[in-house]
């Protein structure tokens, strides 16, 4: 056996050119089906988490307090940190329906509301300037905001002219500690993307004259769990208000599912064309090795003169066809994930070799060498030894 | 004659006929040939070419196997093997000599001289040391490491009887030995084959070249697939 492999490794390097050309189908084979499915895996993980950053790890929840059986902010809080694992932010939503004002100038269509100090994190974003919500600001209601980019700019005619200015909302006045960063580059407008007012929760609830809170957004570390999350939700919430008709908890990724779907239909495709090819080189191994029993006739005669089985010839030719192409498959391998990166950064997107597709495209080559390589072996092991010692 | 029938026989072959179907004709190569060789004998095949020598040759290296007969080696039956047990009887039994030294190129003499005990399955360290030991015998210990192609004709000659010789074989089967080489070196290998007989060793030369037969100790002449002369070599320098 050890014999065979050292045989193989002979003959592949005595017919150094050949051999090469044989991997080199291996090679484009192994290298496109690593390059193509780990590059739609990365392009459609980009997809994914640009959906994701638009919210669809998040799921909101409602719930219709009743004399009876209710739900404050202190039970939802308690059952968050119960499941710190799985959720990575969560806010109440308190809306206040209102109008801005700073001196004579004034917005309508700006949305105002109520949140923790998670809130920032939840929507991914970051601040221009100033300080976030703090908890501390939660628990003193103090009367602070945090405003988006287009009241800053329409307001105060910029974002460093907004920090620490006074802003009136419902008639009372609320200090802005923080400008957050524009986040829509295209378009600037009332009731758009940028224009926003946040403020502690605890304020709102205040100046809606509301009692309790009836809109909380929990978001999920990962999108895998957006299932468990939702069940682990309704269930606390069965548990308080005993009817579904009280609370309702909708997760934002049940378009992220489809999605999901249609990643995994497309990369399929693409690695099965990308397979195409490794076939396509499975049958150019199978050709060097009949042109190789062709010439090796001689040898072969010997071999058998000399006393070797058909189960011995069969084994040599077979494992030269094995070593080929898998050694085709491993610098497929290398040559696949240097270009998955290369590909992915011309592309802009991290592009990283995903195992499975390293995993698969090596055992498949691996599988053609010993399928491909069996005919002409069989052939080999055929040979008359008399036929085969004559031939020149 | 008497001398030889007081020893053990080593090759019988009884009626053997080979016959080749070409197109419509029927080409009897052997044509019903009985003959045994004894242990420790010298034999000489001669006759022309197509005068069905080398199907004799073959029939007796167990590279085939015959039409119709019955041929034993060692005592055993090898008329009706199947190619693999051809295969380890060739393995087991015989060494051959063959005209173009049959050498495998792409592997160095210690490893050419291996080949026959790799495919008896010895063991690497034995296999190494009786190849070795081989090799010494012919005179190339030295040169183990060297590629046929370095060597001279007569020198990968005498690999070849190395590796003939390495498997320890029951018979010698030499195949036109000295016809790619020049009469000197002809010379060295005809005596060497002839000292590994005074050793004991059973060889049997096939060759077209009666002054080559002159040098076994018994000579045998196939014409037209039929032997038509069996004697010692002093008989058949008589009707040269």
């Amino acid at each position: 056996m050890l014999q065979s492999f050292k045989m193989a490794l002979r003959s592949i390097r005595g017919n150094k050119m050949r051999s090469f050309l044989t991997m080199l189908g291996i090679i484009i084979g192994v290298a496109s089906v690593i390059i193509l499915v780990s590059v739609v895996n990365a392009y459609m993980s980009t997809v994914v988490e640009s959906f994701a950053s638009m919210g669809v790890n998040r799921m909101t929840v409602r719930v219709t307090n009743i004399e009876t059986r209710s739900v404050s902010d202190d039970d939802m809080y308690g059952f968050y940190e119960e499941h710190k694992d799985l959720f990575a932010q969560m806010t109440p939503q308190v809306s206040v329906a209102t109008v801005i004002k700073h001196g004579n100038d004034n917005l309508s269509a700006t949305s105002v509301g109520g949140y923790s100090e998670e809130y920032l994190d939840m929507m991914g974003y970051d601040l221009a300037v100033g300080r976030n919500i703090q908890y501390s600001d939660i628990m003193s209601r103090q009367k602070v905001c945090v405003v988006g980019y287009f009241v800053a700019n329409e307001l105060y005619g910029g974002v460093e002219a907004a920090l620490n200015q006074t802003l009136k909302i419902g008639g009372y006045a609320f200090k802005i500690v923080g400008v957050v960063e524009r986040q829509d580059e295209d378009e600037l407008e009332e009731g758009g993307t940028d224009d926003f007012v946040w403020m502690p929760y605890s304020v709102a609830t205040k100046m809606s004259r509301n009692a309790d809170i009836t809109n909380y957004i929990f978001a999920t570390n990962s999108t895998d769990d957006t299932e468990e999350c939702k069940d682990l939700l309704e269930e606390f919430l069965q548990g308080i208000f005993k009817d579904d008709d009280l609370y309702n908890v909708t997760a934002n990724s049940e378009m992220l599912d489809s999605l999901n779907e249609q990643i995994g239909m497309m990369s399929a495709m693409l690695g099965g064309i990308a397979g195409i090819s490794l076939l396509v080189a499975g049958v150019g191994v199978m050709n060097i090795m009949l042109v190789s029993v062709t010439e090796r006739t001689r040898e072969i005669g010997i071999r058998k003169s000399l006393g070797a089985k058909k189960r011995v010839i069969m084994q040599q030719f077979v494992i030269e066809a094995a070593v080929t192409s898998s050694m085709g498959g491993v610098i497929g391998i290398l040559v696949g994930s240097v270009a998955t990166r290369l590909v992915g950064s011309l592309m802009g997107i991290t592009a990283n070799p995903t195992f499975g597709a390293i995993l698969i495209s090596f055992s498949v080559s691996v599988g053609i060498g010993l399928l491909f390589g069996y005919m002409p072996a069989n052939r080999a092991a055929r040979l008359n030894p008399i036929d085969a010692l004559r031939s020149e | 004659m008497e001398e030889r029938e007081n020893r053990e026989p080593l090759i019988e072959l009884k009626d053997i006929y080979k016959i080749y179907q070409m197109g419509d004709e029927e080409v009897r190569a052997n044509d019903g040939i009985t003959l045994t060789i004894y242990k420790g004998e010298f034999v000489a095949i001669v006759g022309k070419s197509g005068s069905g020598k080398s199907t004799l040759m073959n029939i007796i290296g167990a590279l085939d196997v015959p039409t119709e007969g019955e041929y034993h080696l060692g005592g055993e039956d090898v008329s009706d093997m199947t190619d693999d047990e051809l295969a380890e009887i060739r393995n087991k039994m015989i060494g051959f000599i063959f005209q173009q030294y049959n050498l495998l190129p792409k592997l160095n003499l210690l490893e050419n001289v291996e080949l026959p005990l790799l495919y008896a399955g010895v063991g690497a360290a034995e296999r190494r040391e009786r190849a070795m030991a081989a090799l010494e015998k012919v005179g190339l210990k030295e040169k183990y490491k060297n590629m046929p192609s370095q060597l001279s004709g007569g020198q990968q000659q005498r690999v070849s009887i190395a590796r003939a010789l390495a498997g320890n074989p029951s018979l010698i089967l030499a195949d036109e030995p000295t016809g790619a080489l020049d009469s000197r070196t002809s010379r060295d290998v005809l005596n060497f084959l002839k000292q590994l007989n005074e050793e004991g060793n059973t060889i049997v030369m096939i060759t077209h070249d009666s002054s080559i037969a002159m040098e076994a100790k018994r000579v045998v002449r196939i014409h037209d697939g039929k032997i038509n002369f069996d004697g010692d070599v002093k008989e058949y320098a008589a009707i040269l």
